[in-house]
């Protein structure tokens, strides 16, 4: 018999993930808005244990790379010098957690500048630029889904608990909202506000949009439980015994709507990232210079860097890790809250 | 199977004949009778260079629909491009050269006191229906465009010195034009004008309705043109199909008749990119108006075209501010920001802390011109070579900034950030047209330029059409970065740019009186350069407004792309120009080297 897979395995990973973009001044070995104009869309460079004439080395090197006779940007490697790694180097300044200031990197090189995940048009190291840009893309899904399970949460429980007529009205304005196209009610809501906005003001519309738009379905969801849940017997003999209302929510119905909060936290989470990457790609997400890993597939609506450049996509890949982990972290907490499915694995056995 | 090919290609062979005979007995059937067919001498215009092989069909992508092929209310590019090869004027601007040429008069002379151009037509001309030509459509087609009603584009360049150029018919090929006050242009004046066939358009012009004729859907009989090539086909969405012209009145050196292309095909293709693919594939023949980054990318992968630079074209690029006096209208915020953009030490800082090599190379990918001033080297005459190209420097900006009475807040983090004179700190936005990756990137670079001033800059890329509505409109913007095109080499045709009362006068559009003691200065040089006959002195007259506005920055000048081209290795004689149209200035001498396989298409 096959048990159901533990959240926690998958919180771990998470949380791991979330801690290396969380620091990601540390794991990062460049400030991602400065721009080294002399290498645009510098290539992954490649790191080398064995030189270009056999020998081993114990430090793990790179080679500088120049550009390829009568090309712009074409590069190869200049295997007449080697360029050291090194490890837990000083290197540019930053907060670690926005908080502290340190100067401390995983790695670093003294002189040249290493890319190992390339460059982009202005020269910006695009490893840097994805461990700053998910920052700002996570924060705005983690904030996004808290905005909408809150609220979420809050109506579905009015209207499942008090039903009536402001059940009635609560779901209908829930139709409404998702039938709204929000898409271009952002764009109307855009044509609103300031004509410039600084990032952080930029971050938290974004938040703030996706958080309101989303509420509607996680609404729905806990009505219903809150419906079932409250016309069990031990809800209604607790009602006879003369329970005030917050006691019942507090006690009884709350608890029982957890699981589905859960679920739906995990998988919104994912959606939300994705709804930050949508607006940024679309460029009103927060501006330039500052990273997401929206506005950094931006720039692949350009045919000639679709062609071109194999790294710009590389902010794509970045998002795969987390989505595999959250989406599983949601499978395995359905499977741990839905009795049904453990009833029909033990009736299987059984037969 | 194999057995097959030769009998299927002899059908191709005698459907083809047939065609091409259909199409010889038909013409004369259409052709006017002419009435004095004999006993008149054509005189041909014999051009230069490589003799080509007739035949073919070129097929060329048009970023968008022309709107009309009506010459007179023609004002989108597409509509221009393709009249362009269509029609032709009196004088024509070599694209090559950049000098006037004869093209339908054979001669002009223009009087001592500049007031008189008589200009004598060639003979023997006709129209692409085989209608002959002569001073009569000449005087119709200026007494068209000089008329009110027909709103035509090109009117405000024949009102010289505020009264219109009067045209005055001396026989059947000679034509005098009368100005009120000399005319600095001269003869370039008539390029780009469209003699028009007055046998065709005098009926609809009295009833009124000339502003609605000649829409693309035009039937080919009512329409007809001088240029090389003639309407034959329009589908709406596809493309527009222009076939040889058999009267048209040039000839290569040994005498044969151009054009030598059969057929000349407009594709529309929407995007840029678009367009590189369906250049890529083999389904366009050439393709202009490329970005660096589709330049190289194509240049990479060459596999049967070249491609070409050309050098720097007439578009420059430029950052202004607003410097529009809004009265009361203005916000408290835009009032104080402009007592920074009004200071000239301010505008000089910003421009020398801007990294103009930076843009050539990461915007332009090396394929560009930096600018200092607003006439970019592509125009090679009238460019003034002695506006100094100072290199950035920032202790220059920095020194710049100080006098004007600005300082630096110093933050324990080493970021400091520049404060005005009343200690605020100095903050303001560029505004970037969304669609216009180039310019957005040129911003971004701004940006980090000036942040190592202190200066904090917010890039705000905008719709087009919103950002022009803000500019000239609203007038709610800090700063905004754009580019224009002149089109033509001439400093009239920037005329609206440069006068205080123009239109296009950007960071200060359509004033009553020139704000600024610069401005009116600009105002009498290009006035005076108008009426200043003679190449040498307009250039000295506009050598100096070019100084006054390196030296005053109303716009800063960043940057001016090369004009990118490419065209598939089988067309000879393609010599790309820097004016527009900068691949078919020469379409009547274009030529495919191997005709047979082409014709296969």
């Amino acid at each position: 018999m096959t048990r159901p897979p533990k959240p926690t395995k998958w919180l771990v990973v998470l949380l791991l993930l979330h801690g290396i973009v969380a620091a990601a001044g540390f794991f990062a070995p460049y400030d991602p808005i400065e721009q080294d104009r002399e290498r645009p869309y510098f290539p992954p460079m490649r790191i080398h244990l064995i030189d270009a004439h056999g020998h081993l080395h114990l430090r793990p090197f790179f080679y500088p790379l120049r550009l390829r006779e009568g090309s712009f940007d074409r590069y190869e490697e200049d295997t007449a010098t080697t360029i050291q790694l090194r490890f837990l180097a000083s290197g540019a300044r930053y907060r670690l957690l926005g908080v502290v200031p340190a100067r401390l990197h995983l790695f670093g090189t003294a002189g040249s500048r290493i890319y190992l995940l390339g460059s982009d048009a202005y020269g910006r190291d695009q490893l840097s630029r994805i461990l700053y840009g998910g920052q700002v893309s996570l924060l705005a899904g983690l904030l996004g889904a808290g905005v909408t399970l809150l609220l979420g949460a809050l109506i579905g429980v009015a209207a499942g608990y008090f039903g009536g007529w402001r059940d009635e009205l609560l779901m209908r304005l829930a139709e409404l909202f998702l039938a709204l196209p929000w898409l271009y009610l952002l764009f109307a809501l855009r044509a609103f506000l300031p004509l410039a906005v600084s990032p952080l003001e930029a971050f938290l519309l974004v938040v703030v949009v996706i958080g309101m738009v989303g509420w509607a379905r996680p609404a729905r969801l806990v009505r219903g439980v809150v419906l079932s849940a409250k016309e069990r017997d031990f809800v209604r003999a607790a009602r006879g015994f003369g329970a005030s209302n917050l006691y019942l929510l507090q006690r009884h119905i709350l608890p029982e709507t957890a699981s589905v909060v859960l679920t739906q936290a995990a998988i919104l989470v994912p959606q939300f990232v994705l709804a930050e990457m949508t607006l940024s790609f679309l460029g009103l997400g927060v501006p330039e210079p500052t990273s997401s890993w929206g506005n950094l597939l931006a720039t692949l609506q350009q045919y000639n860097v679709l062609v071109s450049y194999w790294w710009m996509y590389l902010p794509a890949l970045a998002i795969v890790p987390f989505f595999l982990g959250y989406l599983s972290l949601a499978s395995a907490l359905q499977e741990r809250a839905s009795p049904y499915k453990i009833e029909e694995k033990t009736n299987w056995n059984l037969s | 199977m194999r057995k097959d090919r030769p009998s299927l290609r002899r059908r191709c062979f005698t459907l083809s004949l047939l065609l091409a005979c259909a199409s010889t007995y038909a013409l004369p059937v259409k052709a006017f009778p002419h009435p004095q067919q004999s006993n008149t001498k054509e005189e041909l215009l014999a051009l230069p260079g490589e003799i080509g092989r007739s035949g073919g069909r070129l097929i060329v992508p048009l970023r968008s629909e022309p709107k009309t092929l009506n010459p007179l209310i023609a004002a989108d590019s597409s509509s221009r491009e393709v009249i362009g090869a269509m029609q032709a004027d009196l004088v024509h601007i070599n694209r090559a050269t950049q000098l006037t040429e004869a093209a339908l008069v054979k001669s002009w002379k223009i009087s001592a006191d500049g007031l008189q151009y008589t200009l004598t037509l060639r003979q023997g001309l006709r129209f692409s229906d085989g209608h002959p030509l002569d001073a009569d459509d000449v005087l119709f087609t200026f007494r068209v465009y000089l008329d009110e009603n027909v709103h035509a584009t090109q009117r405000d360049l024949l009102i010289v010195g505020g009264k219109p150029i009067a045209v005055r018919k001396v026989d059947a090929q000679t034509l005098v034009f009368q100005f009120a006050k000399p005319y600095g242009v001269e003869e370039r004046l008539f390029d780009g004008f469209a003699i028009l066939p007055r046998h065709l358009l005098e009926k609809p012009y009295q009833e009124g309705r000339l502003g609605q004729l000649w829409a693309p859907s035009t039937p080919p009989g009512e329409w007809a043109g001088l240029g090389p090539f003639r309407l034959k086909e329009y589908i709406p969405g596809q493309k527009l199909v222009l076939e040889r012209n058999p009267y048209y009145w040039k000839t290569d050196a040994k005498g044969n008749r151009l054009p030598y292309l059969e057929e000349l095909v407009f594709l529309f293709v929407p995007s840029a990119d678009a367009q590189v693919l369906r250049f890529q594939s083999g389904e366009t023949d050439i393709i202009t108006r490329l970005g660096a980054e589709n330049f190289s990318a194509l240049g990479r992968q060459q596999r049967g075209y070249t491609m070409a630079d050309a050098g720097p074209g007439l578009e420059y690029n430029f950052l202004f501010f607003n410097l529009n006096d809004l009265g009361e209208k203005s916000s408290a915020d835009l009032a104080r920001k402009q007592k920074w953009f009004r200071d000239v030490k301010f505008r000089q800082a910003v421009s020398a802390a801007i990294d103009r090599d930076a843009i050539v190379r990461l915007v332009y990918q090396g394929r560009g011109a930096a600018l200092w001033g607003p006439v970019t080297p592509g125009n090679r005459r009238w460019v003034n070579a002695a506006i100094p190209h100072t290199p950035r420097s920032l202790d220059r900006a920095r020194t710049l900034l100080k006098e004007a009475g600005f300082s630096w807040s110093t933050v324990p983090d080493g970021d400091s950030a520049l404060l005005d004179p009343d200690g605020k700190p100095v903050e303001f936005s560029i505004l970037t047209s969304s669609s216009n990756a180039d310019r957005t990137k040129m911003a971004t670079l701004l940006q980090d330029d000036l942040k190592q001033l202190g200066l904090r800059v917010q890039v705000v890329p905008l719709e087009f059409r919103s950002l022009l509505d803000r500019v000239t409109q609203t007038k709610e913007y800090d700063s905004c970065l754009l580019g224009l095109a002149s089109f033509d080499a001439d400093p009239n045709s920037d005329l609206n740019v440069w006068l205080s009362n123009g239109a296009t006068h950007l960071w200060n559009p359509s004033q009553s009186h020139p704000a600024t003691p610069w401005e009116a200065e600009i105002d009498r040089l290009m006035e005076q350069q108008l009426s200043t006959p003679g190449f040498d002195q307009r250039k000295r007259l506009y050598d100096r407004v070019q100084e006054i506005l390196a030296e005053d920055q109303p716009m800063i000048f960043l940057a001016s792309p090369d004009i990118l081209v490419g065209a598939k290795n089988s067309i000879a004689n393609f010599r790309p120009a820097v004016l527009e149209p900068y691949a078919l200035w020469n379409v009547e001498q274009l030529y495919f080297r191997n005709s047979r396989e082409n014709a296969s298409r």
